[in-house]
């Protein structure tokens, strides 16, 4: 993605501007190209107004997986509660899953309205330093869906980044985590597109222990590295399952192919760590509040304290 | 037949109506969230309904993550170009069950489909006008989670052949519902048919601790699905325990088409057959959960019999 070439599709017709030109898709030169459309829709290069808001930001992390509920959104808001038992850290999540936002409910703060200011719209604070963006606080009713096709997703991500009052001057914000919906499409691109400026420290992958979520992560990473996006690591979510009656471990989700790190092995890519399944997991989450702190002597609390130390042993937290 | 060669093919569009004009039945598989078990209620459908002796294809729409392919065990297999359009991958010698996805046109496991929506509408629309199902009594369309280009797209072009509707599936989990009620809400939007909801991950089977430890093993709870079907008063399909034995099952289905390096994927007795995967199906404690469903799906469907 780095030269402009290198991003002209094979098809594309000759005298082609590019597809990050300002003319892609009505130039000339564009009329019957099969990427016309493709080009002509496509949110075009950084945004020069506000760009210098998220550069102030210091930590930009991505929270990625191919497939879908292998626990981005729970790993997203327990990860944030980690963060911000730290006073001294301001951090703030972007739930970027325009169709199925989870992170409302999963943080408790589910009527919560989205405020507009002169400097922009106020995200929901749900601590003095923990504040949070999501479609959700903008929908009429929780049930309501959000049926929209992909340049309509992209605009609404684009005003998350432009129009949300992320900081104060005097306090910029240490950790922006991006929440996604699942896949390699529309809203990945646009974040990654709208990012380049102001550069992404890494992405964070989540998976299951199972072959078929695995087989989805193999599709994410090469997303990353087309993209050029770090990869701070993997974190096997559900990887067993330990009674808390009985003390039986049981696996669910089957390492049928050895599971994350093997994946991890083959990839050279770091594992953070495995997170077993816990009920009570599902059920902070239900309630929206820190699986962290109300449980504090289970071995998924443990697991995710490790990863964070993990995590922060690759980026420096301040 | 490659990616490329696939969008680039153009040769025999016919329009939706006249492809699916063999097909008998049209039934969408559709979850809000994602990770509830789309794919592993419609490859179980699917297994559930040839075993009813049903002709039945599987169209696998999820382009950025497709699943079904190793569901089915038919991972590596290629999709091959004939006169009539583009031959679905069959199961079976007896072309009982028949499957179309993006992960037979991909060069090798790892390489991502970076697309936003305009080429996947595109790459829809061929798999709906190009592909040859021939005579089937049941069309399952394997969708992504959300409300977004994949299911507008897929309901535009089915909209004048009209599908028969809609199976919504859902986990027990509050997170999840509120992700089906917005999925409902679509399929009012757009009137599409709810046919029904099923409830997975409802519970846990397990060979050893079922029985005793019925309260502490629910691992995301129970019975939301079916209390939302009252109150939105859609038909309740059933409700789908965890069954660690099925996730393997459907994880370890003998690859038939693939290559050396992954034969340690290969079931123990080595069988690669597809009467094999059915035999092991009937196996499985879900099986007689499935054909319930599909008694109830079936009669729901338009006239009912087939």
């Amino acid at each position: 993605m780095s030269t402009k070439e290198s991003n002209v599709p094979k098809d594309a017709n000759e005298h082609c501007p590019g597809p990050e030109s300002e003319s892609a898709g009505k130039d000339d030169a564009c009329a019957g190209c099969p990427n016309q459309q493709i080009c002509a829709t496509t949110a075009k290069g950084p945004d020069p107004e506000r760009t210098e808001v998220l550069v102030g930001i210091k930590h930009k992390i991505l929270i990625l997986s191919g497939k879908g509920g292998v626990g981005k959104s729970t790993f997203t808001s327990q990860f944030a509660f980690a963060l911000s038992s730290d006073e001294d850290l301001e951090v703030g999540v972007v739930d970027v899953d325009i169709c199925g936002p989870s992170i409302p409910k999963i943080m408790g703060c589910e009527n919560e309205q989205i405020h507009t200011s002169g400097k922009g719209w106020t995200p929901v604070y749900i601590q003095d330093n923990l504040s949070v963006m999501s479609i959700g606080f903008m929908l009429p009713s929780n049930d309501d869906a959000v049926i929209w096709r992909g340049p309509k997703k992209n605009g609404l991500i684009k005003q998350f980044l432009k129009d949300v009052d992320w900081c104060d001057e005097s306090r910029p914000l240490d950790f922006l985590l991006f929440d996604t919906p699942p896949g390699t499409s529309d809203e990945h691109l646009s974040i990654v597109q709208f990012l380049r400026e102001s550069q992404i420290t890494g992405a964070v992958l989540i998976t299951t222990p199972q072959e078929v979520a695995l087989q989805d992560v193999r599709k994410e990473i090469d997303f990353c590295r087309k993209a050029k996006i770090p990869i701070l690591g993997v974190v096997e979510n559900m990887a067993g399952f330990v009674c808390p009656n009985c003390h039986g471990e049981s696996k669910i989700f089957y390492p049928t192919t050895g599971g994350a790190k093997s994946l991890c092995d083959e990839l050279g890519i770091p594992l953070l760590g495995s997170i077993p399944l816990d009920p009570s997991i599902g059920k902070a989450c239900d309630f929206g509040s820190s699986f962290v702190d109300t449980n504090p002597d289970s071995p998924a609390t443990k697991a995710y304290q490790s990863i964070i130390k993990n995590i922060f042993s690759i980026i420096d937290p301040k | 037949m490659s990616l490329n060669e696939g969008i680039h093919s153009q040769k025999q569009h016919m329009d939706v109506g006249q492809r699916l004009r063999t097909i008998k039945h049209v039934v969408l598989i559709l979850s809000g969230k994602g990770g509830v078990g789309k794919s592993s209620v419609t490859a179980q459908l699917a297994l559930s309904l040839v075993q009813a002796n049903f002709k039945v294809g599987v169209l696998d729409i999820d382009l950025c993550g497709p699943s079904i392919p190793r569901m089915l065990g038919l991972d590596g297999k290629k999709i091959h170009q004939a006169s009539a359009g583009w031959v679905p991958v069959f199961a079976d010698e007896e072309q009982r069950l028949a499957c179309m996805s993006i992960g037979f046109l991909l060069p090798d496991k790892n390489s991502s489909v970076v697309w936003r929506g305009p080429k996947k509408n595109a790459m829809i629309k061929q798999f709906l006008t190009d592909v040859y199902w021939g005579e089937l009594d049941f069309l399952l369309i394997d969708t992504p989670p959300g409300t977004s280009d994949e299911h507008l797209s897929v309901l535009e072009y089915l909209q004048e052949w009209s599908p028969d509707g809609a199976v919504l599936v859902t986990t027990p989990q509050g997170v999840s519902l509120s992700d089906v009620r917005k999925e409902y809400n679509f399929c009012m939007k757009v009137g599409l048919n709810v046919l029904g909801i099923i409830e997975n991950m409802s519970g846990f089977q397990s060979n050893f601790v079922a029985s005793i430890l019925q309260e502490c093993t629910n691992v995301f709870s129970t019975g939301g699905g079916e209390a939302m079907a009252k109150e939105f008063n859609i038909n309740f399909l059933g409700k789908v325990p965890i069954d660690p034995s099925l996730t393997l099952f459907l994880d370890q289905a003998p690859q038939s088409g693939s290559s050396e390096k992954d034969s340690n994927n290969k079931s123990p007795d080595g069988q690669g057959s597809f009467e094999d995967m059915i035999r092991r199906y009937q196996e499985c404690k879900l099986s007689s959960i499935f054909s319930d469903i599909i008694g109830k799906l079936t009669s729901s469907t338009s006239n009912g019999s087939v």
